[in-house]
């Protein structure tokens, strides 16, 4: 499959990212490899299997719905790039 | 005691109960090993030496306590476990200030069973990588030969434990982060069963292929890491909830007459240097000179095992990564003035090239009208892959193949192709897949390199006690490999 810089430029922007053009060509070439190679998968014929997405054997662990304090406020903001004390500060947005 | 850092970790636990050696001592012991060979291999991104002596100075002013199976023994942890108040970067800028408010759960583990941490260890950013050169702060270098890589991604741990610069340390394994290396280095390395060890507190790449284990210079030191971290964690609910058998009760074994160990075709063939297959073979002599029992097997989708995990790890890494924008902790671009931009900003300049690679190519199998032919397919043939492995598991106890396929490459020899790169892992990766156990330990150096050769022993889930119990036996029979010669 051919993999084109703009292609690349698409795939970033949904993935939150900006490349400049000498990556765009760069990941473009490796992408193509890459895929080319994932594309051996189309050998096998798995039309009558069911996809595994987890080893996890148990089924999902269910607790109450109870509300309960995990953490202080001061400390989940102690991390945050901009604060007022006491929310994340971002840029306004409307 | 001038050489005590030389000791295993269990003859140091020994040494500080008895009170022959002082938590204390065996801290500062480590400390001045670190500051000895750091130089030459940068295993560490910090060192928590204030914090390590304080801890160890209250733990003397107590007196030891047998109930604590870590009492005083120093410890380094690779730096994508959270760590109260100490920074935990993952390798990349983005969390290049970092420190989290809370211990992940095997960090609180080791914590509570008296361990002292003393650093936390370098690798590739966001445990992406092999040989542990995408760490945006520096690579670390192989302390057998100091222009090799150590592998990678828990590359740090190795080199860290390799150099004697603690007796044990937590690395993390999603596509054979942990036995590679430990391979690559000469080290015991295991990646427990999927769910065995809490993943809560761990920074998340690949959710369904992560497992924490330790790593260290022995077998037996290895069971008493795990024995500590193993359990159940109701943070994590893919974390069972089995009861830890005793791992240490598993290792007096004399002799493997009865045991079954089966050879994958796929594993002792094609690509195999022929120094790794030399060393690997000679272990297998050993192995039957014991008693066991060689049965072939065949593993026929592991061909196709790389290019599932670039699809699946990469898949679910665009997904976990996603919480990187800059708002809430991390790195934020301060040119940026909207909110978009500082997403976009924070996240260019934050992530390095190999992580921005994995999270477009898992944007990418993930887009609409891909995500059939990618990852739909990844996870229908990722089940025949871990049925292969139900099915050879079912013929005999442990199955038994090299860890790499090569012992340490040159730094930077790889760097420019990533699928090479990626094909480092051939080996270790259809074990994640599956979810099942593996570990790697030293057999010798290559006749060829020098550098450490290792076998990597895969068991059934849960049955890490097999694992312990056949490699000890094999540590016993095998020929130290000694010092590197690095340092």
């Amino acid at each position: 499959m051919k993999i084109s810089p703009e292609r690349v430029a698409e795939i970033a922007k949904l993935a939150r990212l900006e490349l400049d053009d000498d990556k765009l060509t760069l990941f473009a070439g490796q992408f193509e490899s890459i895929l080319n190679y994932m594309e051996t998968l189309n050998e096998l014929d798995t039309s009558d299997v069911e996809p595994l997405y987890s080893p996890v054997m148990h089924s999902t662990v269910l607790r109450e719905d109870v509300a309960a304090k995990t953490a202080e406020r001061n400390a989940v903001l102690s991390n945050a790039p901009q604060t007022d004390g006491q929310f994340f500060v971002v840029p306004k947005i409307v | 005691m001038s050489n005590l850092y030389t000791k295993s970790l269990s003859e140091v636990r020994s040494l500080l109960l008895s009170r022959e050696v002082s938590a204390e001592e065996a801290v500062t012991s480590c400390l001045d090993r670190i500051d000895a060979t750091e130089p030459k291999i940068q295993a560490l991104l910090s060192v928590q030496r204030e914090e390590a002596i304080a801890a160890a100075k209250a733990m003397d002013a107590a007196g030891p306590d047998a109930d604590k199976p870590l009492w005083g023994v120093p410890v380094t942890v690779k730096d994508v476990l959270c760590t109260k108040g100490v920074p935990t970067t993952c390798g990349s800028k983005i969390l290049g200030d970092f420190k989290p408010f809370y211990d992940a759960y095997s960090v609180r583990k080791l914590k509570e069973a008296g361990a002292v941490i003393v650093g936390k260890t370098n690798m590739d950013e966001f445990a992406m990588g092999s040989s542990t050169e995408n760490s945006a702060f520096h690579p670390t270098r192989n302390p057998w030969d100091l222009s090799r890589v150590p592998g990678g991604s828990s590359g740090g741990s190795a080199a860290s434990v390799a150099a004697s610069q603690t007796f044990g340390s937590l690395g993390t394994d999603t596509g054979g982060s942990i036995r590679q290396p430990a391979s690559l280095c000469g080290c015991v390395g295991m990646k427990p069963t999927y769910g065995r060890v809490s993943r809560y507190g761990m920074v998340a790449y690949g959710s369904s292929l992560d497992q924490i284990g330790p790593m260290t210079r022995t077998v037996e030191d290895n069971a008493r890491m795990l024995q500590v971290i193993a359990g159940h964690d109701p943070k994590d609910s893919t974390c069972s909830d089995l009861a830890v058998p005793d791992y240490l009760a598993a290792l007096g074994r004399a002799d493997l007459k009865g045991l079954r160990i089966g050879l994958p075709k796929e594993f002792w063939g094609k690509g195999l240097d022929p120094e790794v297959e030399a060393s690997c073979a000679s272990a297998l002599n050993t192995l039957k000179e014991l008693g066991a029992e060689p049965v072939e097997v065949s593993l026929p989708h592991s061909p196709y095992a790389i290019a599932v995990y670039y699809i699946v790890a990469t898949a679910e890494a665009s997904s976990n990564l996603a919480r990187f924008d800059g708002v809430r902790y991390g790195y934020r671009d301060a040119d940026a003035s909207e909110l978009l931009d500082i997403y976009v900003k924070s996240r260019s300049k934050g992530f390095g090239d190999e992580v921005q690679r994995r999270i477009m190519l898992g944007t990418y199998v993930l887009s609409s009208g891909y995500y059939d032919a990618y990852y739909r397919k990844a996870a229908q043939v990722r089940r025949r892959i871990r049925e292969d492995y139900e099915q050879a598991l079912a013929q005999c106890d442990v199955l038994c193949g090299p860890a790499s396929p090569v012992t340490a490459w040159k730094v930077g020899e790889l760097t420019d192709d990533p699928l090479k790169m990626y094909l480092m892992d051939i080996y270790t990766i259809s074990l994640n897949l599956a979810g099942l156990p593996g570990l790697s330990l030293p057999v010798g150096l290559g006749r060829d390199s020098g550098m450490p050769v290792g076998l990597q022993l895969l068991g059934k889930a849960f049955d890490e006690a097999t694992l312990y119990s056949v490699a000890s036996v094999l540590e016993k029979a095998t020929p130290t490999i000694g010092t590197p010669a690095g340092l």
